[in-house]
């Protein structure tokens, strides 16, 4: 007997179900995200790049709602576009995410996504933030999303201070599989962003090759 | 979300009017010359068929169509306002609309909604940048895909695009992989049936063909319903004339100078 024509899903909400992870090194940062993009319990899209361009060097890593996350991302790329041209220069990762931070705090009973902005200034460096529910904070690595719970034990444990572009590389590959074989609502393929001084660096790491542990 | 709510207070718990959904299955697939879309042709409105011959593919600009999946009078609306504001931003800009265009103007629209309109739609189409395929949902999270499917059967069809896409398929291999998702779609799920639509967009033209596969379940009707002229006997007959009067005559010389 038919209850409705139509499934569940079609009408629940697209969340990013994800694993993010940012960390930074001397002289850039690494971003990394998984690509699953889940409807209830089914999955809309298993290649979406979850890394966005805010400018040049800066970019963020969206969690939690797609719809949500996607349309902050828009705004701040906007009002970042607007803000370099008045000033004239590259802006500093840490405008990119006050910007992201200010929407987020303004509409926080109303939207749930969390972004982890990171990138690359002539200031400072490489920079991660965290911008959960409105608050704003600098860290040498941020992680995020529903498979983060599942690494946490494993960031904290295998960070250490003065690694190189190619350990933070590792690490953030290495992180993001451990998260994806535990978490229901992660998995695909891996992209990773490195940013340095130099550009942008686009990777993606398909699913059978990543690192595999001891149960595989 | 349920924006009828309100409507079912004025039932006094009786049977509120169900909104007719299209249940369906659509897919779409980017090929080497342009983009397929397909769609079945069944709108269902609770248990009962409503439309056997629904069109689901819709105009948006000479060179974008739209598959909708979700509640019939949202998808139907939402594209006619998209092809009306693309068609107006056009003449503005004097350019050919493109694909993303589309897709911002939908996304903008959806999440300024909430979720209250209930369209998922497939937006495929081809402009100076190339062939893309587009997926919005109805809160207004946006996937740019080389294949997908939306609908009630979208996950029987997207096992066959699965298994079967390649990048760069040429147009008969494309037509095909994108009939048999809809008829897997067709057989597999109760909300999707009858006839198979196809739209074929390249940089050269247009083919829409509808339908591209007529149901094999097609029922033959045994007595015809239609009333011959004469067969309601007349009871009575009166003629009254009706007396009009010239009250005013006003004549327009046209000017052909």
């Amino acid at each position: 007997m038919l209850e409705e024509a139509a499934p569940e899903w079609l009408s629940e909400e697209v969340k990013t179900g994800t694993t993010i992870i940012g960390i930074e090194y001397d002289g850039g940062v690494v971003l990394g995200s998984d690509s699953r993009v889940s409807a209830g319990e089914t999955v809309v899209n298993r290649v979406m790049n979850k890394l966005s361009p805010l400018h040049d060097k800066i970019y963020c890593a969206l969690s939690g709602s797609a719809a949500d996350a996607q349309t902050m991302a828009e705004i701040v790329n906007y009002q970042l576009d607007v803000h370099s041209i008045e000033i004239g220069e590259d802006p500093q990762v840490r405008s990119a995410a006050t910007l992201v931070r200010n929407i987020s705090y303004k509409y926080r009973e109303e939207l749930s996504a969390h972004l982890i902005v990171a990138g690359w200034d002539r200031r400072n460096g490489g920079q991660v933030f965290a911008t959960m529910k409105g608050l704003l904070t600098r860290q040498p690595f941020a992680v995020g999303g529903s498979g983060s719970s599942y690494v946490y034990g494993f960031v904290d444990a295998e960070y250490r201070r003065g690694m190189s572009k190619q350990e933070c590389q590792q690490f953030v590959v290495n992180t993001l599989s451990l998260a994806m074989n535990r978490d229901g609502s992660s998995g695909g393929v891996a992209y990773i962003v490195t940013i340095d001084e130099h550009g942008t660096e686009e990777k993606v790491i398909l699913g059978n090759q990543l690192p595999t542990f001891f149960d595989q | 979300m349920k924006p009828n709510a309100a409507l079912e207070g004025l039932f006094n718990g009786g049977n509120t009017p169900k909104a007719m959904k299209t249940g369906t299955t659509i897919a779409g697939v980017v090929f080497k010359d342009g983009v397929v879309l397909g769609a079945d042709t069944r709108a269902t409105s609770g248990e009962v068929v409503a439309d056997k011959m629904c069109a689901k593919i819709h105009y948006i600009s000479p060179n974008i169509y739209c598959c909708g999946a979700g509640t019939a009078a949202d998808t139907e609306k939402t594209t006619d306002l998209l092809s009306s504001n693309l068609a107006i931003y056009s003449l503005n800009s004097g350019r050919n609309p493109r694909v993303v265009m589309a897709v911002n103007i939908l996304q903008d629209m959806l999440y300024r909604y909430h979720g209250q309109i209930g369209a998922n739609l497939i937006l495929g189409g081809v402009d100076c940048t190339g062939n893309h395929l587009y997926t919005v949902g109805p809160y207004g999270s946006v996937n740019k895909v080389p294949y997908l499917s939306m609908g009630s059967g979208d996950l029987a069809a997207l096992g066959i695009l699965e298994d079967g896409f390649k990048p760069d398929l040429e147009l008969e291999p494309a037509k095909e992989l994108v009939r048999a998702a809809i008829k897997a779609g067709i057989m597999n799920d109760l909300g999707s049936g009858n006839n198979i639509d196809i739209c074929v967009i390249t940089k050269q033209r247009v083919d829409y063909i509808r339908p591209y596969q007529e149901s094999q379940y097609k029922d033959n009707r045994k007595i015809k319903y239609k009333y011959r002229p004469g067969m309601t006997p007349f009871l009575t007959e009166k003629v009254v004339p009706l007396k009009l009067e010239v009250v005013q005559e006003s004549v327009q010389k046209m000017e052909t100078a």
